[in-house]
């Protein structure tokens, strides 16, 4: 089958709707595809990478540490948003530590999160093949 | 040109049905391939047969399903999605020891393999959404 580049596209907040949540099964299937996935993280959307969430008050299933387990499916290219952090008055060290195992280099760990600008994040857009946005 | 089309949002409550029904029909007039729909997130609920709209309104589902057979579409419904909001084939509501089902003609319940395929296999995925 031929290989494409899949970006997830995660704008909103992990709780309060359903998308990140349903957003991150349909990247856990994705990963048995062997195609070349990509996520970003905008808007409200930077909230589902925060350190430290706890939903105990809320109900909800806390599935954050999911997200630490996308480098063992060798999904490591992730990519936030500066001017959402910045809008939401937060920093890279506010994000967990999303990291990935490089076979290649001895097995260096080596983190899956890259920063960029809204400008860069639309050529980061514009060289998919598919957009899924949540 | 192929086209796999999603659907995030469900009737009524959102226009990304309307919108991705209008879309269907005319990549289609146009000659176009649809390789499949895939139905998502409340999505799934434009698979139901037990809606029963105001007369003076349209009926979205009955829509889809028509369009299904005149076409002969492949029109998925997310499994993991209908389990969590009721959405039932028979041989699922059976295999869950369910008393009913509810999924109308023309949809059929399917994994999420079924997007990933259609995007794979199709020149673009157009995501109807919020």
């Amino acid at each position: 089958m031929a290989t494409k580049k899949f970006m997830y596209v995660n704008r909103k907040a992990p709780y309060g709707t359903v998308y990140a949540l349903e957003a991150l099964e349909v990247v856990l299937i994705a990963a048995a595809f062997e195609q070349d996935i990509s996520l970003a993280f905008i808007d409200d959307g930077v909230y589902q990478i925060a350190k430290g969430q706890n939903t105990d008050g809320i109900g909800m299933k806390n599935f954050s540490a999911t997200y630490k387990a996308l480098g063992d499916y060798d999904i490591n290219k992730i990519f936030v948003e500066k001017e959402s952090l910045d809008e939401r008055g937060m920093t890279a060290d506010d994000l967990m530590d999303l990291v990935w195992e490089d076979e290649d280099d001895d097995w260096a760990e080596k983190p899956s999160i890259k920063i960029v600008s809204r400008a860069e994040m639309a050529d980061v857009l514009a060289d998919q093949d598919v957009h899924y946005s949540f | 040109m192929i086209f796999t089309v999603m659907v995030n949002e469900g009737p009524y409550q959102h226009q990304s049905s309307d919108s991705a029904l209008a879309f269907t029909r005319a990549a289609l007039a146009e000659g176009h391939t649809i390789f499949r729909v895939f139905f998502y997130n409340d999505g799934v609920n434009n698979g139901t047969r037990l809606a029963v709209p105001p007369k003076d309104d349209r009926e979205l589902q009955k829509e889809w399903s028509a369009l299904a057979k005149e076409h002969d579409l492949d029109m998925v419904i997310c499994i993991a999605a209908a389990q969590r909001r009721g959405l039932m084939d028979a041989s699922e509501a059976e295999r869950q020891g369910l008393d009913a089902n509810n999924i109308i003609d023309g949809f059929h319940i399917s994994g999420l393999g079924q997007l990933i395929e259609g995007s794979i296999q199709s020149d673009r995925t157009v995501v109807f959404g919020d």
